[in-house]
């Protein structure tokens, strides 16, 4: 970690002052490696569950026939596990839980209502992305494993019957596991208003930074890391 | 002896079953014939086989195909597996009984067992890829079929094989569906020097099946007996095997051969608590929205801010 950063602030973050107050929150490339990221998710989530319920079978059309979708499917896996696992080591120090997400997760009915000023302040991720990070993290390395065992074309020789027939099994819970996951993800993206600019221009506002992530505003305007709180500021 | 199937003749004969008299159908739901046409069987007698694999070359001569010319590992067994060409196997296993003291030769052709509950057409994702006709064959339309490989893991007895230089579908016995059809019975059934697989109706196949046995259990085959496993509903390919009570003896054959649990959880319960769970978080999604309302940043917070920048720059 670099010394010179408050904690919870990575490369890049910064604020410019102005009418609103402009805060960078992601660079070109950790914005070009979510969004590589996230394509290849929903086209895994397509592909796969095309293959997963004969009624969703209309969905290989998308990929040009299912022959079609059962080739590209893995290999999209590949590239999708590989661009994970450069988000991943761009933001796992920022995942970790600390005093103040134990009290934020305490208080779901505010969490859910949006009253934040009753949460205490977070830094850049609150609990609930911090969650996101971990679970999708352990279920992406799942998908990818069983993923392997389950690859006919190239693994098939490689492992005996019952184990593709757990892989394929594990696979198929794992999908839906990451599928709803993502939803709650994109969701509380749309949910909370101003959240999309951070994925398509990497800025946030400061009001947005003020209300959703207090802790990590202050650290970026004063260079300094605080300690997590866990009750809001009065 | 079985009376042998006459040659056909030389005029066109039309098929006498198709697409109307799908039993089972991958991946679809399907409207079942009226009547079920009378249910086929072949029956494979392992006492009477002399491993001489005129079947194996009938199979391939039959589907046009070609085997890899490969090495001698010191078995009879060859190719040493089935492969996308040979979609029948004999496999030599040398046994020593230990009641007779005499070494036996357990020859077994293997091959799909056509069961009446087939685990690879519950496996298969891609509609129609592999069907079940109402006289029990089951067949895999390649026009159809993907290549994904899930009708490996769905088979209990390991038997379809993907193919590697043709084009990545899945290939296995068809029970020589197109001879069936006009008439004919499989290809390896005609070239059994012995008799030692003989085709026909399921209940006649059964029937001499019980004579065969009979005739084992007087020469000292105390245990001889019929393989029509009933945890795959039963098969439309039978066994007469000298040692009925222990098939694993015959290259592994399984003892109560039934689908998978894990592929009954995928093919299952998975499907629907999978489907279920997705909808549910959507639609929570959407009702957490109309509760709550979206969550804006206020005039407020955007002053907040910039009295924070205003007094961190200083
Ligand atoms: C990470 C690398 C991944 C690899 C290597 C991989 C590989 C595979 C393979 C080999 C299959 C069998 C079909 C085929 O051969 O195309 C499959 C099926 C499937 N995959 Fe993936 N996959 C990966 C990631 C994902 C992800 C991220 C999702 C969902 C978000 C997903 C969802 C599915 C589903 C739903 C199926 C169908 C399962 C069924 O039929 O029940 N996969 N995958
Ligand atoms: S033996 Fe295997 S391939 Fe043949 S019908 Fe049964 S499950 Fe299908």
């Amino acid at each position: 970690m670099s010394a010179d950063r408050p904690r919870d602030v990575a490369r890049g973050d910064a604020v410019h002052p102005g009418n609103p107050v402009i805060v960078d929150r992601y660079t070109v490339p950790a914005r070009m490696n979510h969004w590589l990221t996230a394509i290849c998710l929903v086209l895994l989530a397509l592909s796969g569950l095309a293959l997963f319920h004969p009624s969703l079978f209309f969905l290989t059309g998308l990929f040009g026939g299912g022959q079609m979708t059962r080739f590209l499917h893995p290999w999209i896996g590949v590239v999708m596990f590989v661009s994970f696992a450069g988000l991943f080591l761009r933001f796992w120090r920022l995942n970790f839980f600390d005093r103040g997400d134990s009290a934020w997760l305490g208080k779901p009915g505010e969490v859910l209502a949006g009253k934040e000023e009753k949460l205490p302040e977070v830094g850049k991720y609150n609990a609930g992305q911090k969650l996101y990070f971990w679970l999708m993290s352990i279920t992406i390395l799942v998908l990818f494993l069983s993923g392997i065992v389950t690859w006919q074309q190239y693994f098939g020789d490689r492992f005996t019957v019952d184990q593709k027939r757990a892989a394929v099994l594990v696979h198929a819970l794992a999908a839906i596991v990451a599928i709803c996951l993502w939803i709650v993800h994109v969701y509380a993206a749309i949910w909370v208003r101003g959240t999309i600019n951070a994925m398509t221009r990497g800025k946030v506002t400061g009001g947005w930074a003020w209300r959703h992530h207090r802790r990590w505003l202050r650290e970026v305007v004063t260079g300094k890391t605080l300690p997590p709180t866990t009750a809001p500021e009065k | 002896m079985f009376p042998p199937i006459p040659n056909p003749s030389t005029e066109p004969v039309a098929p006498t079953f198709g697409e109307a008299d799908l039993w089972r159908r991958s991946a679809s739901t399907i409207e079942r014939p009226a009547e079920r046409q009378t249910e086929v069987a072949k029956l494979i007698d392992v006492s009477k086989c002399i491993g001489c694999k005129a079947c194996q070359a009938a199979c391939l001569e039959w589907n046009e195909l070609t085997e890899e010319i490969g090495s001698n590992v010191g078995v009879m067994t060859n190719p040493p597996d089935l492969t996308e060409n040979s979609y029948t196997l004999m496999r030599f296993t040398e046994w020593e009984n230990p009641e007779s003291g005499n070494l036996e030769w357990l020859i077994r052709k293997d091959g799909c067992m056509h069961c009446e509950d087939p685990g690879c057409l519950k496996a298969c994702p891609a509609p129609g890829a592999i069907v079940q006709y109402s006289n029990g064959i089951v067949d895999f339309v390649h026009e159809n079929c993907i290549g994904c490989g899930y009708c490996v893991k769905g088979c209990p007895f390991n038997i379809p094989r993907l193919s590697n230089v043709r084009d990545r579908k899945a290939y296995k016995c068809t029970l020589c569906v197109d001879r069936v059809a006009v008439g004919q019975g499989p290809a390896c059934a005609k070239a059994c020097p012995t008799q030692a697989i003989v085709f026909g109706t399921k209940d006649e196949m059964k029937e001499w099946a019980a004579g065969r046995i009979e005739d084992l259990k007087a020469r000292g085959f105390a245990n001889a007996g019929l393989y029509d496993p009933p945890g795959v509903g039963g098969t439309h390919v039978m066994y007469v095997l000298q040692h009925a009570d222990r098939p694993e003896l015959y290259a592994g054959l399984p003892r109560d051969p039934r689908i998978s649990p894990v592929v009954e959880a995928w093919k299952g319960v998975t499907k629907y608590a999978g489907l279920t769970a997705i909808g549910a978080f959507a639609a929570i999604g959407f009702l957490h929205h109309l509760v709550t309302g979206a969550n804006r940043v206020s005039e407020h917070d955007e002053e907040a801010a910039r009295r924070l920048t205003e007094r961190g720059e200083k």
